[in-house]
């Protein structure tokens, strides 16, 4: 049976909780939302709930973190992302404790709760902090491996999940690597590099681009940070122009750091961006916003032909 | 204002007069070393020096020949500024060599600036930016309480530290959690940076708000090394909720012209004011 990503991450997390006893969860009055509430219902004993109130949660990790617990920290994006992030900066960044925070409704997909509950900029935030972790994941496979990545490393880290379903582009148990994107389609004409939900975007504007004889890559980058700055690098060479497709603005997120890697390794290539323009997104349901605010497969296909134009 | 008597055993008469010597020590160095530097928080650091010796030296389980233990007491310095005088007793715990305090805020220095559980040993956690200590510490408290330890957490707060609104989530957090294992012992010294708390952000009656809270709270004279530890047994003698000791203190204390003033929350000490601060500590005056 299909589950959406948040259901699929409590069930991880209820499982990581069984084979390991350190593992303890906090969440911010969200447990029903984030699904932290499955841990809860099976070891109340070391979940958490603090009540609304992020930056407490997110300091209290900190003292879990330093006394031998993995601590994972739930609320929404918007939220663990901005009122969590003081407390983030000190000890998870600076500090180096393993803290695991997690951006439940990544994205725009707390649709109808409105711009105050999207996280469009959470990964261009988590993505400054030094030493910090960051992953944007696009299927069910890849968020129950984010989970176990978690625990296995110690590492500070934020991952972003999201509230709704994402399209399966794994078979259960898939293996991912710690800064290793995943190649979905190869193609010759033009790249698309892209995280979470924008992944099946892009292989959607794959498929379209390819019936008008354009030949589309698709990378999903859902290792963030670190960046697979050798599979960006194949992208530039082996098809000469790249487009990006982040559920973010188009301000230090995915697309940020595509290019910082493109610069850095010398690759001029042209490159799109594709994401909210320096804006915020309205209420409304998921797939409306996604099309009116150029996140979708018809913004990519679009972005490809923009690119294509100004390939050498 | 009520001061607590005091009923537990608290300290012997013999072991004050030993940490009241160690005092003076650490506030002859601490002007000493923040004299040189030309840099660091005199004010704040003089006012929390007892705490922080009745802690280290009689109150808590730390020792630095097995700084890994699991069942080691915590001792968490919110007020970050006041790393000096933390430095002070870590060195004389044996963490590091007491004459590394001479290299307090120095390029490539193990004593940065503020407090850093990365590169100094014996500092549990990195603190500075202010509100952030009490919601670790109950972290902490309650990490411990799931591994059944005995450990005692201890977060020394700053009364302008309270200001942030994180210290009151973790005040009903900690309430809530029933964390007996926590003791937060406030420096309430009255001043802030920009002036008097008074007039700053007034605090108004802070038994009143943390009994409100649900917490334990005793009052004390914070430069009272026997009140203090009497303060602290009862903290811990006190079940099903968390304790803080208000412990009423003197901002600068010790040095006359830097006490309850704000100027001396962080401002450099010249040479003249050093010469007459040496004097007055050399003398005892205040100590």
């Amino acid at each position: 049976m299909k589950i959406a990503i948040r259901e699929a991450y409590g069930q991880a997390l209820l499982e990581c909780g069984r084979e390991n006893g350190d593992i303890v969860v906090l969440d911010a009055d969200v447990s029903g939302s984030t699904k932290s509430a499955m841990f809860k219902k099976e070891f109340p004993e070391r979940f958490f709930n603090v009540g609304i109130a992020e930056a407490n949660m997110t300091a209290m990790a900190a003292g879990f973190a330093s006394a031998g617990k993995i601590p994972f920290v739930n609320s929404f994006a918007a939220f663990v992302t901005t009122l969590g992030l003081l407390p983030a900066r000190a000890f998870a960044s600076y500090s180096k404790l393993p803290i695991k925070l997690m951006g439940a409704y990544g994205g725009l997909s707390d649709a109808f709760d409105g711009p105050s509950h999207h996280a469009i900029e959470d990964i261009a935030v988590m993505r400054a902090l030094p030493g910090l972790k960051v992953y944007a994941v696009s299927d069910v496979a890849q968020t129950r491996w984010a989970v176990r990545h978690a625990v296995e490393d110690r590492s500070p880290m934020y991952i972003r999940l999201s509230r709704d379903y994402f399209p399966d582009h794994y078979a259960p148990g898939e293996v991912f690597e710690d800064g290793k994107a995943k190649l979905l389609r190869d193609g010759g004409d033009v790249a698309i590099i892209a995280c979470g939900l924008m992944v099946e975007h892009a292989l959607q504007a794959a498929e379209l681009l390819g019936a008008e004889g354009i030949s589309a890559r698709v990378v999903d980058m859902f290792t963030i940070k670190p960046l697979d700055a050798g599979a960006v690098l194949e992208c530039a060479a082996k098809t000469g122009a790249i487009v990006t497709a982040e559920e973010h603005t188009v301000i230090g997120g995915l697309g940020g750091a595509v290019c910082e890697a493109l610069c850095e390794g010398g690759a001029s290539v042209p490159v799109t961006r594709v994401g909210l323009a320096d804006r915020h997104a309205e209420c409304g349901p998921y797939a409306k916003l996604l099309h009116k605010y150029g996140l979708d497969k018809d913004a990519i296909v679009a972005a490809v032909k923009k690119t294509l134009a100004k390939k050498k | 204002m009520a001061i607590s008597a005091g009923t537990s055993a608290g300290i012997s008469a013999e072991d004050r007069r030993k940490l009241e010597k160690l005092c003076q020590k650490f506030r002859r160095k601490l002007i000493d070393v923040l004299h040189a530097k030309q840099t660091g928080h005199p004010g704040g650091s003089l006012s929390v020096c007892e705490i922080l010796v009745s802690l280290y030296f009689h109150q808590a389980n730390v020792d630095s020949g097995n700084p890994g233990d699991p069942n080691r007491d915590r001792i968490i310095l919110s007020k970050g500024h006041a790393a000096p005088m933390l430095y002070l007793a870590l060195a004389e715990k044996g963490f590091f060599p007491y004459g590394e305090i001479d290299t307090l805020r120095d390029f490539e220095t193990r004593l940065q600036g503020h407090p850093s559980i990365k590169d100094t040993p014996g500092v549990e956690l990195s603190t500075g930016p202010l509100g952030l200590g009490l919601s670790a510490g109950l972290g902490m408290a309650l990490a411990l309480r799931l591994d059944r330890s005995p450990a005692r957490v201890y977060v020394v707060l700053g009364d302008g530290e309270i200001n942030e609104g994180t210290v009151w989530e973790a005040a009903m957090a900690a309430a809530k959690f029933k964390a007996d294992g926590l003791t937060a012992i406030l420096d309430w010294n009255r001043v802030q940076l920009d002036g008097a708390t008074d007039d700053v952000m007034p605090s108004g009656d802070l038994g009143a708000k943390f009994v409100a809270f649900g917490w334990n709270t005793i009052h004390c004279d914070g430069h009272d090394i026997g009140a203090i530890c009497r303060a602290c047994d009862e903290a811990a003698a006190a079940k099903g909720r968390p304790s803080i000791v208000l412990a009423h203190t003197v901002k600068g204390k010790g040095v006359s012209f830097m006490e309850g003033k704000s100027a001396w929350h962080g401002s450099p000490i010249k040479d003249a004011d050093y010469e007459i601060a040496r004097r007055e500590l050399d003398e005892g005056v205040g100590a």
